[in-house]
């Protein structure tokens, strides 16, 4: 304990020098800007600004970022509840009762809400991550190729199982994903595979290009043409106060989508999204007045905001921790530290201590700068969302060609965006899920690895998978999760995958 | 009935197909099951592949169809995409600025329909601003055209 809170001071020493706060006030601000435009979410946003870290050492860009990211989470319940759009994937929940609260009158105190909410959320589970990271990484120091290889694979499974919709068509993307990390020179044996001469394709197919492609790009393939703009509320920011009965509903809701979310947020898949669902589904489940939700309730703000941001540093525990990325984005942050020249891992905390603890003491600082640029300037975000889109989407198209140009100064990235642009575009049409292609892109040459690794070390008995206690562990929860999956089939119930689809897609329950 | 499943599982059944058949071609050794070539995993993900997407087609029957599939802005995507595409064939040849501005000029003036002087402003400032932002201010190295421009 003592140990932590030295590391701590240790963390708080590197985030509080003046450049440092100053990348992690420009990651939030960003960050904010990013979650509150529709059409770019946490992952394009990161992704594109991957490149303007370049010049940046390892703390100061991997601060940056993480503001982006836990900015865009804040950022997004804005567009919720102003105008019924959610900015990124997992406001889609605060949309609900947020914008009826607008509706009423109550966008102010619907703000504040989410605000704090988010600010609490944020904190409370910084010191969980504060807490849990070391020893979850001195215990993965055990882990050899195989219990990597059953990690890998569950955390598949996971995020199929967790997708909103069918785990079948979830694994289908997942499987695609890893054919597309298939691309490129095989680590162990040299063979240009699928790479037809163009040498760009030797090191792979990059995340930054399949990530922009699927979500910005394909985004806005699907919103550009619509012909009538969404209406702007305009909060009135004197009656920005929550009433005292909107707080005390407030309070219960805060401190359990919390715990939720973070939990949630460890566990691999999209995490944000789920964890605002179960967080919606609790309060509702626990509320004196059920029938309040839809129409306006301030505890169907409060939780699932609360979730969705504590599942952001949730997330960041396997990442660091492990080394493996629980979804999406932390997949993106992942590549964004190794461009900079950290692993992460079970040996980061030892290592680069000033790093890891520095970037924990920024998440503080960024919360609270958060809490700030939200709401006493969410009038001035507000009025980003009053730029003409048929100007915006054009100017969102030249970041996006930037950025993925810029990661490797190679136009066959750009090439690559496009295609992804428009398979996203497709997907989106058809309704299936594209982040599991996301996830399967990067595990796919660590899964690959560890298992030829773990074959080669057990003399090529696969044996060594089940007389491994972990690596056994692992696969029989993976395997519990694809026999959960089938329950629906035999019961032929609405499971809450089912119903987590059918609420994104605005249909009632 | 054509739904959306049922063509999307169709689809990624195929192009398991066409991996398996890519692989081979390539002539990627497969290796043994005890001791994996390089093709080894890739007949795996395809086979994989097909069995999820012939399971997504055979389950699929329920959903949505596919003439219900609104395609409403495919013109806007078109355009969008080709814009893209454009600008993939033209970073490295004519520079990051002029390329840029062809695109905002095409996008603002043609695709919106914007009024002309509205389009120059904004394809002037945007695309000098962005250059200036990343390459001179962040240090982003980005290409110039044969004029150095």
């Amino acid at each position: 304990m003592l140990e932590t809170f030295h590391n701590l001071y240790l963390g708080f020493a590197v985030a509080l020098a003046p450049s440092v706060l100053l990348y992690a006030f420009v990651g939030c601000l960003i960050g904010t800007v990013v979650g509150v435009l529709p059409g770019v979410g946490p992952l394009a946003g990161i992704s594109l600004l991957l490149p303007a870290t370049f010049g940046l050492d390892a703390t100061r860009a991997i601060v940056m970022l993480a503001g982006i990211y836990y900015g865009a989470m804040y950022g997004g319940s804005t567009t919720s509840i102003l105008m019924r759009i959610p900015g990124e994937a997992a406001s889609v929940m605060t949309c609900i009762d947020g914008y009826a609260m607008a509706r009423r009158g109550r966008a102010g105190p619907a703000l504040a809400v989410a605000a704090v909410g988010s600010y609490l959320a944020g904190t409370v589970s910084i010191v969980a991550l504060m807490f849990l990271a070391p020893p979850l990484a001195s215990f993965a120091l055990r882990f050899g190729p195989p219990e990597y290889f059953a990690l890998l694979l569950l955390g598949l499974l996971v995020l199929a199982y967790m997708s909103s919709g069918s785990m079948v068509r979830s694994l289908a993307m997942a499987a695609l994903g890893l054919l597309l990390g298939m691309v490129g020179i095989d680590q162990m044996t040299g063979y240009f595979r699928f790479a037809y001469g163009v040498v760009e394709l030797g090191d792979g197919i990059g995340v930054v290009p399949v990530a922009v492609g699927l979500f910005g790009i394909s985004e806005i393939l699907a919103t550009a043409g619509q012909a009538r703009p969404p209406e702007v509320l305009k909060p009135r920011l004197r009656e920005l106060l929550p009433s005292r009965r909107e707080w005390r509903e407030s309070f219960g809701a805060i401190w359990r989508g919390t715990g939720l979310g973070f939990l949630i947020g460890i566990i691999p898949g999209s995490a944000h999204v789920i964890s605002s669902f179960v967080s919606y589904a609790v309060e509702r489940r626990l509320s004196r007045t059920p029938e309040a939700f839809g129409k306006g309730a301030v505890a169907g703000v409060a939780g699932p905001e609360s979730a969705n941001n504590a599942a952001t540093s949730g997330a960041f525990v396997p990442m660091l921790a492990l080394g493996v990325p629980s979804g999406p984005i932390p997949a993106v942050m992942l590549a964004a530290m190794m461009v900079h020249g950290v692993t992460p891992g079970p040996l980061l905390i030892n290592q680069q201590p000033a790093l890891f603890w520095g970037f924990i003491a920024s998440m503080y600082v960024g919360n609270v700068v958060l809490l700030i640029l939200n709401l006493p300037l969410v009038g001035l975000f507000v009025n980003l969302l009053r730029v003409p889109y048929p100007l915006l989407y054009p100017g969102i198209i030249v970041f996006c060609v930037l950025g993925v140009y810029a990661v490797n100064s190679s136009v066959v990235d750009v090439w690559i965006m496009v295609a992804m642009g428009l398979l996203g575009y497709v997907l989106r049409k058809l309704d299936f899920e594209p982040a599991p292609i996301v996830l399967g892109l990067i595990l796919a040459p660590m899964i690959e690895m560890s298992l030829r690794q773990s074959l080669a070390m057990s003399d090529g008995h696969y044996a060594v998978f089940l007389t491994r206690p972990i690596a056994a562990t692992l696969l029989a929860v993976g395997l519990v999760l694809v026999l959960l999956s089938l329950r629906p089939l035999v019961t032929r119930t609405l499971d809450w995958r089912t119903r987590l689809a059918m609420v994104e897609k605005g249909e009632e329950l | 009935m054509w739904t959306t499943d049922r063509v999307a599982g169709g689809v990624l059944a195929l192009v398991g197909l066409v991996v398996l058949e890519e692989t081979w071609r390539l002539g990627l050794p497969l290796g043994t099951l005890h001791n994996p070539g390089p093709g080894y995993t890739p007949v795996v993900l395809s086979l994989i592949l097909l069995g999820f997407g012939a399971a997504v087609a055979a389950l699929g029957g329920g959903a949505q169809g596919m003439r219900t599939v609104e395609w409403t802005e495919w013109r806007h995507a078109v355009a969008i995409l080709g814009a893209c595409a454009f600008a993939a064939l033209a970073l490295e040849r004519i520079g990051f600025r002029l390329t840029m501005a062809v695109i905002l000029a095409f996008l603002v003036g043609v695709v919106e329909r914007k009024p002309l002087l509205l389009t120059a402003v904004f394809t002037a400032v945007f695309s000098l601003g962005a250059f200036f932002l990343f390459d001179t201010m962040l240090r982003v190295p980005l290409p110039r055209g044969p004029l150095g421009f």
